[in-house]
C-alpha cells in the first residue's frame, strides 16, 4: 500500500516536471511566461498558507505581511545597501521567521474568529508600517531600483530564465511540504486540525507545533516575496495589503484545503481570473466576487474536491 | 486645551460612526455567529444611496434617509437569502470567504452604478458651528452623536421590551434551546441580518457629509468597525458602542498629537492588545473562548 502510494507520488512529480519544462521550452510569448511565473510565486504562497490553514486548521488573514516582509527586506538590502541578493534572501527569510515567532507567540493562543482578527490586525499594521516608513521603504509611492538576480554567468531576467527559477523553487517547496506532512510532525498537525484538545491529550505540544508551522509558512511567504520583488523590480505597499491576504486565503480555499495540488490549482485560478476578466473591464470586480461566492456556496471543499465529486456523480448517473 | 477639545469633538464624531458600524456587526454576530466581512459595503451603499436620493433627486431629508436605510436593509436581506442561506457547509472559513466575495461584488456593483469619482454632500442642517472652549463643534457632529444614541437606545429597547427582541436574545444565548421553545430561530437570524445591514446604512448616511463618499470607502470602515466591536466585546451592544467611541477618540488624539500617518494603525494595535490581554473585550463580563 505504502509503496504503491510512493510510486504514485513519483508519477505525479514526473508529470508535473514534464509539463512545467515543456511549457517553459515551447512557449516564447513573454506574456504567457510572465503569467506562469506569477502562478508559480502564488503557488509558493498558497503552499505555505495551506500548511497552516488546510492541514493545521489555523486561519490567517494577514499572510500578505510575510510576503511583504520578504519583498521589502530583499529590496532594501540589495537595492539600497548593495548586498548580494542571495544573501538578502537568507536575511528576508530570517526576518520573516523571527517576526512570525514574535507575533505567533501570543496570536496562536487564540482560535476561530479571534485568530482571524488577530492575524488581520497584524497584517494591517505591517502594511501601514511599510507605507509610513517612507525613508527606508519608499512609502506609498513604492520602492524603485531592485537589482536583477544573477548566479555566476546566469542572469534571471523576465522570461524563460525566471520562469524556470520560480518553478524549480515551487517543486522544492512541494517536496518539502509533502515530506513534512508524511512525517510525525505532519500527523501531529492533522491531529490539531481534527481536535486541538484531543491532540493535547495525547501529548502533542500544540502551541509549539502551531508556532513552528506558522514560522514555516512565513518562511515560504518571504521566499515568494523575494521572487516577486526581483521579478517585477518595483514594489509598492498595495501589493501586500489586506485584499492580497484575502486573495491568498481564497487561493487555498478555492483550490481545496489540505491538498498540495489544490494550492497549485487555486493559485492558477486566482492568477488567471483577473487576466481573463480584464476583457470585462468594469465588470471585473462583480464577476470576481460572484465566482468566489458561487464556488464557496456549491463547492465548500474547493475546486479539487468539487470537480472530483462531480465526476463521480456523473459516472454513477451513467451506470 | 483648545486643541485637545477639538480633537475630542472630532474623535467623538467619527467614534459615533464606528459605534453604529460596530453595533451592526455585533448584533449579527450574537444572533448568527457570523462575521460579515461585507458589512463595510453596506456603509458605502448607505452613503451613496443618500447622495443619490438627497442631493441628486432632491427628496426631503427624512424620506431620503428612510430610502437609504431601506436600500441597505433590502440588500442585506437579499444577500442573506441568496448567499448565506444557500451555503451547504456553514464553516467559519467558508462563510468568511462568501462574505468577502459579497463585499467585492457590492463594491464592483457600486463602481458601475456610481462611477469611480468620490462625492461630497452638504451638512444636514446649515447652522453655524458652536464654539466651546474655543473649539468648533459642527452641527453635523451633534446630528451624528444623537442618531447613534437613538439607534443604540432603540435597539436596546427592542431587545429588552418587545417579544420579538427577547426571542432574538434567546437565539443569541442558545439557538437550539430557543428553537425548542418555539422561537423561529431562522427568522430571527434573517431579522438580525436586516437590522445589521440597516445599521451599516445609517452609519453611511451620517458619515457622508463629513467625508468623501466613493465605491471603495467601505472596506476600511468595516475593518475599523470590527476593531471597535472587538474592543468592546463581540456580541455586546453597549460594549460595541463604547468601543466605537473609544476608538474614534484615540484615533483623533493619536492623529493630532503623534502623527496623522499612523492614525489607521491605532485601531489595529488596539485590536491586538485587546486580543492578547482581554480577548472578551473591555466591557465583557465573561472570558471569551481562548484555547
Amino acid at each position: 500500500m505504502m509503496t504503491d502510494k510512493k510510486k504514485y507520488i513519483w508519477i505525479e512529480y514526473l508529470i508535473f516536471v514534464c509539463a512545467v519544462s515543456a511549457f517553459g521550452l515551447v512557449t516564447e510569448n513573454t506574456y504567457y511566461l510572465q503569467i506562469m511565473t506569477f502562478i508559480g510565486i502564488n503557488t509558493i504562497l498558497g503552499l505555505g498558507l495551506n500548511m497552516l490553514m488546510g492541514y493545521t486548521g489555523q486561519v490567517s488573514l494577514g499572510h500578505a505581511a510575510f510576503y511583504g516582509i520578504g519583498a521589502y527586506t530583499t529590496a532594501i538590502l540589495s537595492g539600497t545597501y548593495g548586498i548580494n541578493p542571495w544573501l538578502a534572501l537568507v536575511c528576508a527569510v530570517a526576518a520573516a521567521v523571527l517576526i512570525a515567532f514574535i507575533v505567533g507567540l501570543p496570536t496562536l493562543r487564540l482560535s476561530g474568529y479571534y485568530l482571524a482578527m488577530g492575524t488581520l490586525g497584524f497584517g494591517m499594521i505591517v502594511n501601514i508600517a511599510i507605507r509610513e516608513w517612507a525613508d527606508v521603504t519608499g512609502g506609498a509611492s513604492g520602492f524603485v531600483g531592485i537589482p536583477v538576480l544573477e548566479a555566476g554567468s546566469l542572469v534571471f531576467m523576465a522570461g524563460a530564465g525566471y520562469y524556470f527559477l520560480v518553478w524549480a523553487i515551487v517543486f522544492v517547496a512541494m517536496i518539502i511540504c509533502r515530506r513534512l506532512l508524511a512525517s510525525r510532525t505532519g500527523r501531529a498537525l492533522r491531529a490539531i486540525h481534527d481536535g486541538e484538545k484531543a491532540a493535547v491529550a495525547i501529548g502533542i505540544n500544540t502551541h509549539f507545533l502551531k508556532l513552528e508551522i506558522f514560522m514555516f509558512s512565513a518562511a515560504l511567504g518571504a521566499v515568494a516575496g523575494f521572487l516577486y520583488a526581483h521579478f517585477v523590480l518595483f514594489i509598492s505597499p498595495e501589493s501586500f495589503g489586506f485584499m492580497f491576504s484575502i486573495k491568498i486565503v481564497t487561493m487555498v480555499v478555492i483550490g481545496g484545503m489540505a491538498s498540495v495540488w489544490g494550492a497549485l490549482l487555486g493559485a492558477a485560478v486566482l492568477t488567471l481570473l483577473p487576466e481573463v476578466l480584464h476583457g470585462f473591464a468594469e465588470y471585473e470586480m462583480i464577476i470576481f466576487g460572484l465566482i468566489l461566492m458561487v464556488v464557496m456556496i456549491f463547492m465548500p471543499q474547493g475546486l479539487t474536491r468539487g470537480i472530483m465529486d462531480m465526476i463521480r456523480t456523473a459516472r454513477r448517473a451513467r451506470a | 486645551m483648545q486643541e485637545i477639545v477639538q480633537y475630542l469633538f472630532s474623535g467623538i464624531t467619527t467614534g459615533a460612526v464606528y459605534a453604529v458600524i460596530a453595533v451592526g456587526l455585533s448584533m449579527l454576530y450574537s444572533s448568527t455567529e457570523l462575521i460579515n466581512f461585507a458589512h463595510g459595503e453596506f456603509v458605502m451603499i448607505g452613503a451613496l444611496a443618500m447622495v443619490t436620493l438627497w442631493v441628486r433627486l432632491g427628496l426631503p431629508l427624512p424620506l431620503a434617509v428612510a430610502g437609504a436605510v431601506a436600500a441597505g436593509c433590502v440588500l442585506g436581506l437579499v444577500f442573506e437569502r441568496l448567499a448565506i442561506r444557500t451555503a451547504r457547509n456553514p464553516e467559519p472559513i467558508t462563510l468568511i470567504i462568501i462574505t468577502v466575495g459579497a463585499g467585492i461584488f457590492l463594491k464592483g456593483a457600486a463602481m458601475i452604478v456610481w462611477g469611480k469619482d468620490p462625492f461630497s454632500m452638504p451638512s444636514f442642517s446649515s447652522h453655524e458651528s458652536i464654539e466651546i472652549f474655543g473649539a468648533a463643534l459642527l452641527p453635523q457632529s451633534i446630528w451624528i452623536v444623537t442618531a447613534a444614541l437613538v439607534l443604540a437606545g432603540g435597539i436596546h429597547l427592542f431587545l429588552k421590551q418587545t417579544l420579538t427582541g427577547k426571542a432574538m436574545v434567546a437565539c443569541a444565548v442558545n439557538k437550539k434551546a430557543a428553537w425548542l421553545s418555539g422561537i423561529p430561530s431562522e427568522k430571527m437570524g434573517i431579522l438580525a441580518f436586516g437590522i445589521s445591514a440597516g445599521c451599516g446604512a445609517v452609519a453611511g448616511i451620517f458619515i457622508a457629509p463629513i467625508t468623501m463618499s466613493s465605491y471603495d470607502m467601505g472596506t476600511i470602515l468595516g475593518l475599523k468597525g470590527f476593531c471597535a466591536a472587538m474592543i468592546g466585546g463581540l456580541g455586546s451592544l453597549w460594549g460595541a458602542f463604547a468601543g466605537g467611541l473609544l476608538l474614534g477618540i484615540l484615533e483623533s488624539l493619536g492623529a493630532g498629537l503623534i502623527s496623522s500617518g499612523l492614525k489607521d494603525a491605532i485601531a489595529f494595535v488596539l485590536l491586538l492588545l485587546i486580543l492578547y490581554i482581554r480577548p472578551g473585550g473591555l466591557f465583557a463580563a465573561k472570558e471569551a473562548k481562548r484555547f
